[in-house]
């Protein structure tokens, strides 16, 4: 690794600017609208306005009749291709529940996609789509996943899974109890809104019988297997292309119907097909995320301790089962003990289907649920045993001297094992910075004069660098420039700055100097792209890998030709010199290139090139933790909530470049207040979508934004991973709504009186006047 | 569908005659008419702001507006802040505070504050925040936007 005497910019723990800057500044990005190919047609969806109903017939003339109109397609011009597939495989319990890209005989939420206008222009295409009239008979429709379950189809319910995890004897860990506190919990539905909606463009290229999508992300490569076991085609025929990305948060780069329709309809009209997403309709397409009721106890003994855990959830998963299959309600069920012992342990997750939007992941899937209710539940506890909250925690973490902790829970097919890490330290360390004790002191202070202040902390563990592999190849030219290929997607984190920060480390060179692909099915065989904190975790390393043995590739070919050994050699700068004698004889990283080349008489028995390709395995994710804590001012005139302060704390084991994970906590947070205080979907009890506008759908602005005290430890790094690398994507996220409704309760002296994100003012002003406050 | 009126749109100095549908906005025409694409929509109907461009130097969100409507006028887009190869403070100040991440929103960030400290420039950092909460970003909580326009205006107040 290059020593602090030879650092170039851009290594690892720098703060650096970020590569993806300039053209974002500039006005030169390429997203998904900007792309454009000669002879495309444009495609709108016709979608349901029934939340449930028998398509009994479709008129597609009137639209067809439109000048400027190519095609109009319903489910019986593809009847060829089958319902959109799970990205991890085929799941024969699911397949039922799955949805086909144009809905075939059912309709099951608004937004339903029924119809498909190919035109030569948007503005044609949007007045056709109005032309296309559905005729639907409505069927009862389904608004709440805790209501009995309905027929699906004849053959199954509208509960599609129970998802159960667990271990311990429940019935006895709560017959011996010395006390059972039980809290009803809801978090609302919203979703991750990206401010760019959704775009793809298919383009097939007949002469090499390639099937093209442009407007990829996230997951591009797994997109393009499922794409590939769909339309029957072969992986080198098809090909998935990343540009930039206006905001991922989970949701934007699943496999959706328009993706599958674009790639269909581009083979099938000979023509390249752009379809481009318009906020309505991103409102109601694309995946929601969060809702879930929990009905929660714990068997408490008589010093605090938290003896069993059990739990029975509704998750509301909408009209389909999409791309994730069970996946959240994996997640919730496996991550809801968070940092905490529970030695015994029980979820059962209903996992239904209803009329509404399908749901799927929003940043920190199932932990920023599970977080919510288990903080709520542990509030209560502290009510219930009249301890203090904090006190009541700290009884219940596991500590450092039980790390590694595993527990017989699944995440994702990953058992779980807490990396080590200092729970209560790192509590320790929040509480001393932020001041609690003086905290307490003068919020009770305002209370008594009258004010509606108050504290709350919410803790969790987090979860990154999902497995089981990734790999990356780097490439340096004969003048020195190097690239390094990945299978990682861009959605904004910063993703080209952390890989090039890795690879700069070990190639001792300016990090400006290596340009990083991601997201490009063409260039690299296997990515797992940007989703559960994965991308510097999984990909950083196979980078970090590959450019040890590129490294050491240059040191050997440098030594032979400077007639000395590799280990009295290094890199500074992209030029290769004694470590003894920096001055003396050296040969730059493309001079090096050049001896390497397949005709070049140095080769020697050598593989051509400066060269590698390297691979990383992980046996277990890692498990970042931190806590956060927020102070609230609630104004019992409106029902306003305003964030006096906020800290985060947060072990990341080892930072790449600091700001950007800062930049990951306080843009999480800032969507973590949106759900906590804000964003909603509310549907009529006709399944009607009450939000598919930014007027509707309330998303935080500067004003409702804090800007929180950050305190990021690398106090454990990750035991998983060499470079002891964790995650940061989601950790911003993950406590708010926990910490906002602990604050508020405190601030209005009605304990537990937040059951229900989003704190509304409608909702919090109910509270207040129950309460006769 | 309706007859084009020509047009002639001021876009970063240099002159496009365009003939438009009535009903085409203006964001569309300056991105699929005058090739300028640094513009973008969030929501098109005039609450996220990531469309927002000057018009004869006040923000507007260009996806309320006509194209008709800007005929003759001079726009101004993300396209045309920096001099050259010499970014302009205002972008200089988002890379240096870390203002920006997917990017998508920053075009209409930088068009709104340009207008506002261009008309403004020794607005108070209150206002500022008054004017600024008119946009949305989903990805960075804001603080650092608020850090580089702040920066930005005293850059550009030093400098006048």
């Amino acid at each position: 690794m290059a020593t602090a005497t030879n650092r170039m910019l851009g290594h690892l723990g720098d703060s650096v600017e970020r590569l993806e800057d300039p053209p974002l500044v500039t006005g030169k990005g390429r997203f998904v609208g900007d792309i454009n190919f000669p002879d495309q047609l444009h495609m709108r969806i016709v979608r349901s306005d029934h939340a449930h109903g028998k398509i009994k017939s479709v008129d597609t003339s009137a639209a067809e009749a439109v000048p400027g109109v190519v095609a109009v397609w319903t489910t019986t011009d593809i009847d060829d291709v089958p319902p959109i597939d799970f990205r991890e495989g085929s799941d024969p319990t699911l397949a039922l529940f799955r949805q086909y890209a144009l809905a075939r005989e059912l309709v099951r939420y608004v937004g339903d996609p029924v119809a498909a206008v190919f035109a030569e222009d948007p503005y044609t295409a949007e007045d056709a789509a109005e032309l296309v009239t559905i005729n639907i008979e409505p069927l009862p429709v389904l608004i709440n996943a805790d209501d009995d379950p309905q027929d699906f189809k004849g053959k199954a319910t509208t509960e599609a899974a129970v998802v159960e995890q667990g271990y311990g004897d429940i019935d006895e860990t709560f017959a011996s109890a010395y006390k059972v506190v039980e809290v009803d919990v809801k978090v609302s539905r919203h979703t991750g809104v990206p401010m760019e909606c959704r775009g793809a463009i298919g383009r097939y290229d007949e002469a090499r019988d390639v099937l093209e999508m442009y407007g990829a992300a996230k997951v591009p490569h797994r997109n393009r297997d499922t794409l590939c076991r769909m339309l029957n085609r072969p992986a080198s025929g098809m090909h998935l292309f990343e540009g930039h990305t206006g905001g991922g948060f989970g949701i934007r780069g699943e496999l959706y119907p328009e993706d599958v329709l674009v790639c269909v309809a581009a083979m099938r009209l000979r023509r390249p097909v752009k379809w481009i997403e318009d906020r309505q309709e991103h409102l109601m397409a694309a995946n929601h995320s969060r809702q879930q009721r929990h009905i929660i106890r714990a068997a408490v003994a008589e010093d605090g301790e938290v003896v069993g855990l059990d739990d029975e959830l509704y998750l509301d998963q909408g009209g389909y089962i999409r791309t994730h299959g069970t996946r959240v309600a994996n997640m919730t069920t496996g991550t809801l003990p968070g940092p905490y012992r529970f030695p015994v342990y029980r979820s059962i997750c209903h996992f239904r289907l209803t009329n509404k939007t399908p749901a799927a992941t929003y940043r920190s899937p199932g932990r920023c649920e599970s977080t919510f209710v288990r903080e709520r539940l542990m509030d209560a506890v502290a009510v219930a045993m009249d301890m203090d909250p904090i006190a009541v925690r700290r009884r219940n973490l596991i500590s450092l001297e039980e790390m590694p902790y595993g527990r017989a829970l699944d995440v994702l097919g990953d058992s779980v094992e807490h990396d080590p890490g200092d729970y209560a330290g790192l509590l320790d360390q929040g509480l001393a910075q932020i001041g609690w004790d003086d905290l307490q002191k003068q919020l009770a202070e305002r209370r008594a004069n009258g004010e509606m202040v108050g504290a709350g902390i919410s803790m969790f563990f987090e979860k990154s660098g999902l497995g089981p592999s990734d790999g990356a190849k780097i490439f340096i030219d004969n003048s020195g420039f190097i690239e390094v290929v990945t299978g990682g997607a861009s959605i904004g984190q910063g993703f080209e700055t952390a890989m090039a920060q890795i690879a700069a480390e070990d190639l001792g060179t300016d990090y400006r100097r290596i340009r990083v692909v991601h997201g490009q099915t063409n260039r690299i065989d296997y990515g797992v792209g940007a989703h559960a904190s994965r991308a510097t975790v999984l990909t950083g390393t196979a980078v970090s890998l590959t450019a040890q043995a590129v490294r050491a590739k240059a040191l050997d070919m440098a030594a032979e030709l400077l007639q000395t050994t590799a280990d009295t050699l290094t890199i500074t700068d992209g030029v290769v010199h004694s470590k003894d004698n920096p001055t003396g004889p050296s040969l730059t990283l493309g001079e090096i290139a050049e001896a390497l080349m397949p005709t070049s008489k140095l080769l020697g028995g050598r593989e051509p090139y400066l060269k590698g390709e390297e691979w990383f395995h992980i046996d277990h994710q890692t498990y970042p933790y931190g806590h956060h804590i927020a102070v609230v001012k609630v104004d019992p005139d409106t029902g306003g909530v305003e964030i006096e302060k906020y800290f985060i704390a947060y072990d990341i084991g080892r930072s790449i470049n600091p700001m950007m994970i800062e930049g990951q906590l306080v843009g999480g947070l800032a969507q973590g207040v949106g759900g906590a205080l804000f964003e909603e979907f509310t549907y009529s009890e006709a399944g009607d979508p009450q939000a598919v506008t930014f007027a509707d759908y309330l998303m935080p602005t500067l004003k409702e934004t804090p800007d929180p005290e950050i305190l990021l430890t690398e106090d454990f790094p990750s035991i998983r991973t060499p470079l002891g690398i964790k995650g940061a994507g989601e950790a911003g996220i993950t406590g708010a709504a926990g910490a906002i409704a602990s604050a508020i309760d405190n601030a209005i002296g009605i304990p537990g009186a937040v059951t229900e994100t989003p704190v509304s003012p409608q909702r919090l002003k109910k509270i207040l006047s129950e309460h006769g406050k | 569908m309706s007859d084009k009126k020509d047009i002639t749109l001021t876009v970063n100095g240099r002159d496009h005659n365009v003939a438009v549908d009535p009903r085409w906005t203006l964001a569309d025409v300056i991105r699929d008419h005058c090739g300028q694409t640094g513009t973008h929509l969030g929501c098109e109907h005039g609450i996220c702001g990531a469309c927002t461009v000057l018009v004869d130097d006040t923000p507007v969100r260009s996806c309320l507006m006509f194209g008709v409507q800007a005929d003759g006028k001079k726009i101004r887009t993300v396209e045309g802040l920096a001099n050259g190869d010499e970014y302009h403070p205002l972008q200089k100040a988002f890379m240096e505070n870390h203002a920006l991440q997917c990017g998508y929103c920053t075009p209409g960030f930088l068009m709104l504050a340009t207008g506002i400290l261009e008309a403004q420039p020794d607005i108070s950092d209150d206002d500022l925040n008054e004017v600024l909460s008119s946009n949305l970003c989903r990805c960075t909580g804001y603080a650092n936007i608020i850090k580089a326009v702040r920066a930005a205006r005293d850059e550009m107040k030093a400098a006048s």
